[in-house]
Parts: C-alpha cells; structure tokens; sequence
C-alpha cells in the first residue's frame, strides 16, 4: 500500500508536465526549489538544534556568485557553478567558525547578524552587486546541450536535482553521522563525554546544509534568471524557517510541505493583496501559538489516532 | 583635522542612538532571555511617531514628542508582552518567532500608513545653530544627543543599582526560580522590563529622527546594528551596551567615511575578533 502510494506519487510529480499549464509547472519547480532550501535548513533547526536566521546567505550568495560569473566575467556555466558552490562552502565554512561559539540564541542572533550585513554588502556595492536594480538579463545553463528554457524541462531539471537531494540529505540523517548530530543536539554533554566532538559535528552539518542551500541557489538563479539584494534578506530566511517550522522540524517531508505551503500562499496572497510581509508576520504568529509543532507531527499524530 | 573631528562627532552620536537602541534590547534578553527581534521595528515606530506627529503640528516640542513616543511604544511593547509572549514561556525559539513576525507586521504597517517616501524630523529650531568649541563647529543637535544618551546611561544604571525595582530586576536576572521564591513577581518584572526596553527604543527613535529621518527599512537597518552592538558588548549587560555602541558607532562612521564599499565588512570585524576570543562579548557574564 505505502509503496503503491508512493510510486502514484512519484509517476504524478514526473507527469505533471504533461497535463498541467505552463503556469503551474513554474510553480511547482518554485516549489522544488524551495523545498530543498528548507531541507537544507532543517539539517541545522531540526536535527542540529541550531536555528539559524541567515540560511537566505548561502542561497544569495552562490545565486549572487554565478550571476556575477556568468554575466560579468564570461564564465561558462559549469565553472560558474562549481566555483559558487565552492565559494559558498568555503563561506558556510568560515561563518560556522564563528556562529558555532555560541549556541541557542546566541547562534541565532549571529547568523542573522552576519546575514544581513551581507545583505547591506549586496546592497550598498553596487559597482560589484548592481545594488538595488540587482543583476538580470542572465541565462539558463544547458547541461549535456540540452536547453532549459521550457517550463517543462527545467521543471525536470529542479525534479532530478531535489529528488538527489532529498536522497543524500535523507541519507544524511539516517547514517551513524546524523545518529551523532541528533545526539549532540539533545545530550551534548554527554555526547561529549561519550568521545564525540560536538563543536566538529555540529560545523561539518554546517557546512553541508550550507552546501545544500547554494544549490538551492543556483537553481533559483537559473529559475528567474535575476537576482535581487531581497534575496538575501530576514525575510527570504524567515519564510524559510516559517516553512521548517510549519511543516515539523526534524521531519524530512516536514520541510517539504511547509515550504510547499508558504510558496502557494506567498503566490495566491500576492495575487489578492500587496501585503506579504504582514501576512508572513501574522501566519507567524498563528502558527507558533496555533501549532507549534508543526503540521507533519500534527497529522502523524492524527493518522495513529486512527490505527489504533 | 576638521573631518576627523567632525566625524569624531558624529560617532558619538551614532553611537549615543546605538546605546538608546541596544540597552533595552539588552535588558529584556538578560532578564527574560529572549532576543526580541521586533527591536528594530520598536525604534522606527518611534521616528515615524515623531515625523508625523511633527510634520502635522509644527509647533510640538520633540522632548515631548520623544516622551509620548516612548510612552505609546512602552504600551504596544507590553500588550504584545501581556498577550502573546507570556502565553510562551516554555517555548524560546517560538518567543522568537514571534517578535520576528511582529516585526514584519510592524514594518510593513508603517508601509501601508504612511507610504514608501522618507519623512523627515525637523531639528529643533534653537539647536539649529552650529556650536563653536575650540575654534571648530559642531552641530549643536549631535552634541545633545550625546548628552542624552549619556543621562539614559546614568538613569538606567541608577535604576538597576540604586532603586528595589532594579535590586528586583537584578535578582530575577540572576536566578529567576530563587527569586520567585522570595516572593518577587517576576511576571510581573518582565512586562516592566519589556515595556522599559520597547519605550526607550521608541524615544531614541524620535531623538534619531532629526539624523535618520522616518523611512520603510529603518528597522532592518537598526536591528543588526542593535544586535551587533549586544554580541560584542556582552548580552544582558548594561555597560557592554555603553561601550560597544560606541564602538560601533566610531567603526561604522569612519568605515563609512573612509572605505564606503566596505563598510559593512569592517562593521563586523570587532564582532568576528569579540566573539573569537571571548565568545560571552567584552563584559557578558559565562552562561548569560
């Protein structure tokens, strides 16, 4: 039955071209993209105990390196690509170094510090970053000469780059490594004790899900082929983080669904009123007083209900 | 000689804004260990209280103005308290998705209400003249701000030391449980604090006005500054808050001056060379 659901699942998200409009294609590789920024988050808020407000860094940074590479330096696509993720590794690297001297809110309040003064960075150097215009005018890139400009078939390119991301980042959690990640995020004392290095564990998860949120950023770079200082803002982190909590932190599908549902409501919002970001302020609040565990527990819960 | 003195200046001032900015935000996180996040926007609904309330009567007095401003911040400040925070004691990362929320609520309603353009705040017509000292002229505004955040400083650090309020405040900072033991409301505490924080940020944001002037994005402009401030000052500490707003206030000015492209990257180097070496800020307290 579980594999039957599955397979339906998978056979409906490789058709979706085939009978939906372009409109709905666009939005479900938006989705795509979104879903893996939010992974990549929840390897840190769900698994790590580390709940970062600056991941929108690693997404506009690597989106930001290969803009600049490809249009600026005549770069062909996939140097551009290999040096922006590199560049954002080596980034997420040295930003752990410092976030990671602190944990809980302290954490927090340095990614989100060091986040926006990047932000500030892509704004104020405009000679570099083209401040407030941002870059446009970019291209998609064509892997093995077969072009990306079709709604379809960059539709399959997000869907062949997520799915293998969901497979290492589940892959990820699910190994002895991620065993000593959620370790270290409940005991970390005793972790230590143990002969685990939490300060190592939690940095190299670091790194990795910053790995992850630059490859989130290419695509969303070859997606709208423009860059803008927004997103690197608190506010592309924060409805990152909206996504990981609504969804169910420390779920692998929790992030997915979360994210799935800010971007509808983000898309379906706008169409209706300008307000987004009081919008995003108040599902916020519902969803933290409302349900604070999120909705992928929340209906675990209810399905047990049930079996019982 | 000129330029460095003139800009000597304008560091203590931005740095006397940090300080009105920074030290309520320390003082909620030390007594109730929440990073309130919706700072920044506390501050900007000041500045643009003052440039509305201002622009319609031109008359008004902008002490008066920064206290009504700071009063009517306090009160959003504690009916946010009173109805939302408390209701998640046992939940800080929820706390803090919740004041980030707020901000975005707050921002983008000072959008809808008073429009995209910046409103400016009149300097005071008597301190319109410029000061001469020493045969240099100093903006005479810039000079009384200073002096005003140096009398916050006093009056906050006498509030903590000298009055049973602050004695209260410090026992619930120290060891909450203990302290309501005792019998010190400390519920009661953290709504005081949080309205004190909120209302402080509020009036610097109407003394910050005259500088700044009202404009959407003030808050995200504020807050890192503000957070920034408390990392390298120690979180939760009165005096870190003094010395790293200025700082702050003397990096940026002359990052901003000298290296305009990169002066959000020298703004963080003290922050990145505190953090390295002490990682509980230049005067926080291990396990603050």
């Amino acid at each position: 039955m579980k594999w039957f659901a599955g397979a339906l699942f998978a056979a409906s998200l490789l058709s979706l071209p085939l009978f939906a409009g372009d409109f709905y294609i666009n939005l479900a590789s938006q989705i795509l993209i979104a879903a893996i920024f939010a992974l990549s988050l929840n390897l840190l808020v769900g698994f790590g105990g580390m709940t970062s407000l600056g991941h929108a860094s690693y997404l506009g940074v690597a989106a930001y390196f290969s803009a600049l590479l490809t249009s600026r330096y005549g770069f062909g696509h996939g140097a551009a690509a290999l040096i922006s993720i590199a560049g954002t590794i080596a980034m997420a690297a040295f930003f752990g170094t410092i976030a990671l001297r602190a944990t809980g809110l302290g954490f927090l309040m340095i990614t989100l510090a060091l986040s926006q003064v990047l932000w500030g960075l892509a704004y104020r150097m405009s000679n570099v970053t083209n401040g407030d215009n941002g870059i446009a005018g970019l291209t998609r890139p064509a892997p093995f000469g077969i072009s990306l400009d079709s709604a379809p078939a960059f539709y399959w390119f997000a869907l062949i780059v997520a799915s293998f991301a969901f497979l290492m980042m589940a892959i990820f959690v699910s190994s002895s490594f991620g065993s000593s990640l959620k370790g270290v995020r409940d005991q970390p004392r005793r972790m230590a004790a143990l002969g685990f290095n939490p300060w190592m564990i939690r940095w190299i998860t670091f790194i990795y899900a910053g790995f992850w949120g630059g490859v989130s950023g290419l695509l969303f770079v070859y997606y709208n082929k423009y860059i803008h200082p927004t997103s690197l803002s608190i506010t592309s982190s924060a409805e990152a983080l909206l996504g990981v909590i609504a969804g169910g932190t420390g779920t692998l599908g929790g992030p997915v669904v979360g994210a799935t549902l800010v971007l509808l409501l983000k898309n379906y919002a706008s169409a209706y009123i300008e307000r987004w970001n009081m919008l995003l302020g108040l599902v916020f609040l519902f969803i933290v007083l409302v349900m604070p565990t999120g909705i992928v527990p929340g209906l675990n819960k209810f399905a047990s209900l049930f079996r019982k | 000689m000129q330029f460095w003195i003139i800009q000597g200046l304008n560091s203590l001032s931005l740095g006397g804004l940090l300080f009105l900015l920074s030290s309520g935000f320390s003082l909620i996180f030390g007594l109730m260990r929440l990073a309130n996040l919706t700072h920044g926007a506390f501050f900007m609904l000041g500045t643009y209280f003052a440039a509305i309330a201002m622009r319609t009567y031109t008359d008004l007095n902008i002490w008066v103005t920064a206290l009504g401003a700071g009063l009517v911040v306090a009160a959003i400040g504690g009916l946010f308290e009173r109805l939302v925070l408390t209701r998640l004691k046992t939940n800080p990362l929820g706390q803090v998705l919740v004041t980030l929320g707020m901000s975005f609520i707050i921002s983008d309603a000072c959008l809808v209400l008073w429009g995209g353009d910046s409103i400016p705040v009149p300097t005071p017509r008597y301190l319109q003249a410029p000061t001469r000292l020493f045969g240099f002229v100093f903006p005479t505004y810039r000079l009384v701000l200073v002096g005003c955040a140096v009398a916050a400083a006093i009056a906050l650090y006498l509030l903590m030391e000298r009055t049973r309020l602050g004695a209260m405040i410090r026992a619930g900072v120290d060891d909450r449980q203990m302290a309501r033991a005792v019998g010190i409301p400390v519920s009661n505490l953290f709504t005081i604090v949080f309205c004190l924080g909120a209302g402080i940020a509020g009036a610097g944001g109407v003394l910050g006005g005259p500088i700044l002037s009202a404009y959407p994005g003030l808050d995200a402009d504020m807050l890192p500054l503000a957070l920034i401030v408390v990392i390298l000052g120690g979180i939760g500490s009165l005096m870190g808050a003094f010395i790293g707003s200025f700082i702050i206030g003397f990096v940026y000015t002359f990052g901003t001056a000298l290296f305009p492209e990169l002066a959000y990257i020298i703004l963080f180097l003290p922050m990145i060379f505190v953090i390295a070496f002490r990682p509980q800020g230049l005067f926080g307290r291990v396990g603050a």
